[in-house]
């Protein structure tokens, strides 16, 4: 008798139920077509990729992603791990690339003595990377591709 | 030294060769290319696609593509930084998904419900729309039509939007997705100014002596706010900065005092300190009694759950929740009197001396004080209260409407200020803080839109959460959806908008970009152009609107916003819309498309092609033969010109980065209310808060209610629900960038490792977060970026596969009907250790 009250309780919920399908065919985007009442099972957490190898950038003014773990770095305004190799005078120490030139620059474009402020907290712009595919492609373009292209269109005109 | 084309050519074969090999040319120097013509790229500017900040950016072209962008430095906003969504804004538009072509859903050639979806022609498209609106409205009226947008429409797109659905279709069932950002910020400041939008603007950051955030994580949510934020901070010693939130986030690594409170007490908090001004004779005296009034607020308002739940029946005032009836400021202290030190420190678990020392920092006469709040505030079931609240601090100690004395509300889209609370594209408003009830805003729009009187209804529409609830109640048969993912950011999707789509009663229509969750419950899906893939115009937070040109085409067949629906417009005639009375008082519009009475109006119509700055490509204008988003846009500018919403001339804001409205005689305003500053305001009057006749702010009394939902022995979690920096809103974008996506893939479950431990489970164990609404899956994370208290837990909703609005609770704050997704009960249960 105990599975009445559960078989009550289920019977209320049925009623309040749609008596229409709430799943319905459909393209696949980051998440498969004709999933959406259903729950999915989620890939294990991915690590950090961590082999200290730079990477391409897409375009010069693209920030750096990070090739290593920051796991447990402090970065407040008591102090910022990432400058104990980055910073100017210790990037030659550790051989860790530099910070651009910029970050030490005020919002006027000013130089300063010390990494500004304003670019003080380094997981704004550069973020590390996990060992992770694609949900979905991206056909973006470098311009070196693009210029790729001109060439080989200007040589077949030829 | 200079190389032809050929020789150039022949020099760079063997690294092209090389480069198909795979092989990196290491042999041999590189070839540089130094040609200016092969090495030159077109830059033009454009506002941010992504957050309400409204960086400035500068975009690269090339051979019909853009291949680069990054801050620009001309930007006051940003001056040359951008946030690492905003570095990578080249890739957003590059997903290999981009929907290219209308698809509807069909069986055997006909549309069907649980169809598969087919390519169709636009022509095709257009018809089954027009067929499925005009049987709703035959059979129904103008109720059974909605469409939900968003902050991200442009100016234009939210104007012509508004301006179809509310005077072509006579139908006020349209609201933006800011409804769920915002509105609470918007109630806000009408109930404590009579008029939207902020006084200060950024400018305050850089003069300010005090930040506190209130419900805001800028250091995620407006990262390049927080620079600023961080950049004054950290340079000038003196200055402070409070973070208070319902669990502890990357903004609490630059606080001075982090405090942590439980669920909803942030109410207390906030009449705490309103207390202690006046205790400790902090009070500004001579602004209180020239700029302001008291008043006290209906109480026992409901939480805008559908009017059956108990909670509903049980409350006394849900019916005349924004209403409020005047007090003294004896009254006012009196009602505040009990929210004591004792008390807050008690109810809300924050020792006292830090909430004393943030008292201190209001009410220290020396110090000047920014407050800034975003979704913490907004998405409150008593948000509007909270803004409220927010204000009686700054008002009472006169810290408001000057350089470094700001009470600001950051938003969230690019576009939340400029397109749903400026345009009015909210299903109770009109341009210029304008409302559909009011009988003299209707008549100014008829005036404007040169349309007969009465063919504006007077009805506020459905709102967002109510279109959920009227499509799963049919009521609502045909909905359109533009630039937004309600199916994945809405609330309750399980209980309401999911069976609301999918009721066979209802034909849901998504324009969109990508197959996002929303498109794929759709019945047609139709394919739009994006950002600079048109042009457009977005409003920032510090009421800065900026303009941007169309640089590239979109792909495919995808059409802008702004095209389709005044496409759309032309598959109408007044006669099958428009009641016979009211073509009567029009008889020149008799027979005549909505296209012709609203778009061919000799107003949106007026400014020709030539007119267009040379070098851009204008989709629309090539399509409709005249320069449509400047007819547009100074037909809408002609609602608040001379009205205090004053707009420059179009033209000038493709020259300029922005400029702050009101601008008059070609100067923007950055503090309004404020003498020297605001040319609205008298002269000698030093301060004038002009939306209200007396020009007098309102300070309100409003007490501390619970909230909608609460832990109790079966769901014994709160869950807060918000945003990563990576990821803006729902990840349509952001999601089909590599490098962002593999910064932060999947949602996580956030929570406190004593939590995690008490369930068996670690870091990386899969769980069920389950609500009495439903459940989501996803991996527990205890020592991220968000560290919550014990009895919380944080997921982000970025993630299409794990929906954690499946959870969530539509309940709403009942003035502004925003829903509170930062505060519902859950249960956890452990699916697998690792």
């Amino acid at each position: 008798m105990r599975s009445l009250p559960l078989l009550l309780v289920l019977l209320a919920s049925l009623a309040h139920a749609a008596d229409y399908p709430l799943d319905a065919p459909a393209p696949d985007g980051r998440r498969p077509g004709g999933t959406l009442s259903q729950e999915r099972a989620t890939p294990p957490l991915a690590e950090d990729e961590n082999k200290d190898l730079k990477r391409e950038r897409n375009y010069p003014e693209q920030p750096p992603t990070i090739p290593h773990t920051i796991r447990g770095y402090q970065v407040d305004k008591n102090g910022n791990k990432c400058l104990t190799c980055h910073s100017r005078s210790n990037s030659a120490k550790t051989q860790a690339p530099m910070i651009s030139i910029t970050h030490y620059m005020d919002r006027d474009g000013q130089t300063l003595a010390a990494v500004s402020p304003r670019r003080y907290f380094c997981t704004q712009c550069h973020v590390p990377q996990q060992e992770v595919k694609p949900l979905v492609g991206n056909d973006f373009r470098t311009i070196d591709q693009l210029l790729q292209d001109e060439v080989q269109r200007a040589g077949q005109q030829q | 030294m200079k190389l032809s084309r050929r020789e150039f050519a022949k020099a760079n074969a063997a690294a092209i060769a090389a480069a198909a090999l795979g092989l990196p040319a290491f042999s041999t120097a590189s070839n540089l290319i130094t040609e200016a013509d092969m090495t030159r790229l077109d830059w033009n500017k454009a506002p941010c696609r992504f957050c309400g900040t409204g960086c400035g950016v500068m975009v690269a072209t090339r051979d019909g593509r853009v291949v680069a962008t990054h801050g620009d430095i001309k930007a006051e906003v940003n001056r040359g930084l951008n946030c690492v969504k905003g570095y990578f804004l080249s890739k957003i538009m590059y997903g290999t998904d981009r929907l290219t072509q209308p698809l509807l859903r069909m069986k055997g050639g006909k549309y069907d419900k649980q169809g598969e979806f087919q390519p169709i022609s636009w022509d095709e498209a257009f018809a089954i729309m027009a067929e499925k609106t005009k049987a709703a409205l035959t059979a129904h009226g103008p109720q059974a039509v909605g469409m939900f947008g968003s902050g991200q429409w442009t100016v234009w797109e939210g104007y012509a939007a508004n301006k179809l659905m509310k005077a072509g279709l006579r139908c006020n069932n349209i609201d933006p997705n800011a409804r769920h950002c915002m509105a609470s910020a918007v109630m806000g400041f009408m109930r404590s100014f009579g008029m939207d939008e902020p006084m200060g603007c950024y400018d305050d950051i850089e003069a300010t002596d005090t930040f506190v955030l209130w419900g805001s994580n800028m250091a995620e949510m407006h990262p390049i706010l927080w620079s600023r934020v961080a950049d004054r901070r950290l340079s000038q010693p003196q200055v402070k900065v409070a973070v208070l939130s319902t669990f502890e986030h990357r903004s609490f690594d630059l606080a001075d005092i982090p405090m942590v409170f439980k669920p909803q007490t942030d109410l207390i908090i906030l009449n705490y300190i309103a207390n202690h001004i006046i205790e400790s004779g902090s009070v500004n005296r001579d602004f209180v009694s020239r700029h302001t009034r008291f008043a006290k607020g209906a109480d026992d308002i409901g939480y805008g759950l559908r009017a059956t739940d108990p909670l509903e029946q049980k409350a006394k005032n849900a019916a005349n929740a924004n209403t409020w009836s005047d007090i003294s400021f004896e009254q006012f202290a009196a009602f505040v009197k009990p929210y004591t030190l004792e008390r807050a420190a008690e109810e809300t678990g924050v020792p006292a001396e830090r909430l004393k020392a943030l008292a201190e920092l209001y009410a220290d006469p020396k110090r000047k004080v920014v407050s800034f709040w975003t979704m913490g505030f907004n998405q409150h079931t008593r948000g509007v209260w909270a803004n409220n609240l927010i204000y009686n601090i700054h008002l009472l100690t006169g810290k408001i409407s000057e350089p470094g004395n700001s009470p600001f509300s950051l938003t969230g889209q690019p576009s939340a200020c400029g397109t749903a609370r400026e345009v009015g594209t909210f299903s109770h408003r009109l341009p210029a803080d304008m409302l559909v009830a009011n009988p003299k805003h209707r008549a100014t729009a008829e005036k404007i839109w040169k349309l007969p009187p009465g063919t504006i209804q007077e009805k506020p529409g459905f709102h967002a959460v109510e279109q959920s609830r009227k499509l799963k109640d049919g009521v609502l048969k045909v909905y359109w959806t533009q630039v937004c993912n309600n199916m994945h950011a809405g609330p309750n999707i399980m209980q309401e908008i999911l069976p609301g789509w999918r009721n066979p009663e209802a034909f849901v229509i998504v324009s969109d970009v990508y197959p996002t969750v929303s498109a794929q419950a759709a019945d047609l899906i139709l394919p739009s152009a994006m950002w600079v893939e048109k042009e457009g115009a977005y409003g920032n937070a510090e009421r800065r609107t900026q303009f941007w040109h169309q640089l590239v085409k979109a792909p495919g067949e995808a059409k802008s916003d702004l095209w389709q629906l005044v496409e759309f417009s032309k598959l109408f005639t007044t006669d099958e819309v428009w009641p016979a009375e009211l073509l009567a008082q029009a008889p020149q519009y008799k027979g005549k498309t909505l296209y012709e009475v609203l778009f061919r109006n000799g107003q949106v119509d007026q400014f020709p092609t030539s007119d267009m700055a040379e070098g851009y490509a204008n989709d629309e204008a090539a399509a409709f033969g005249f320069y449509l988003q400047k007819g547009l846009f100074e037909e809408y500018a002609a609602f608040g010109r001379g009205h205090g919403h004053d707009l420059a001339p179009f033209d000038t804001y493709h020259e300029a980065r922005g400029l702050r409205w009101p601008v008059v005689d070609g100067q923007e305003t950055r503090w309004r209310y404020r003498e020297g500053h605001d040319p609205y305001v008298e002269k000698g009057s030093g301060v004038q808060f002009y939306g209200y006749p007396d020009n007098k702010a309102i300070i309100f009394a409003l007490p501390y209610e619970p909230p909608a939902e609460a832990p109790d022995k079966d769901f014994p979690f709160w869950l807060s629900t918000g945003r990563v920096l990576e990821h803006w809103h729902t990840g349509s974008m952001t999601q089909r960038v590599d490098e962002l996506y593999r910064a932060v893939p999947d949602a996580l479950v956030y929570m406190h490792p004593d939590d995690a431990k008490e369930l068996k489970a670690r870091r990386g164990s899969e769980v069920k977060v389950i609500s009495r609404r439903g459940e989501m899956r996803a991996r527990i994370e205890t020592r991220g970026r968000n560290k919550p208290p014990r009895g919380l837990v944080f997921v982000p909703f970025f993630d299409a596969n794990k929906l954690i609005n499946k959870v969530t609770l539509d309940a709403t704050d009942p003035i502004s009907k925003q829903t509170d997704y930062k505060k519902c009960a859950v249960r956890i249960e452990l699916v697998s250790l690792a």
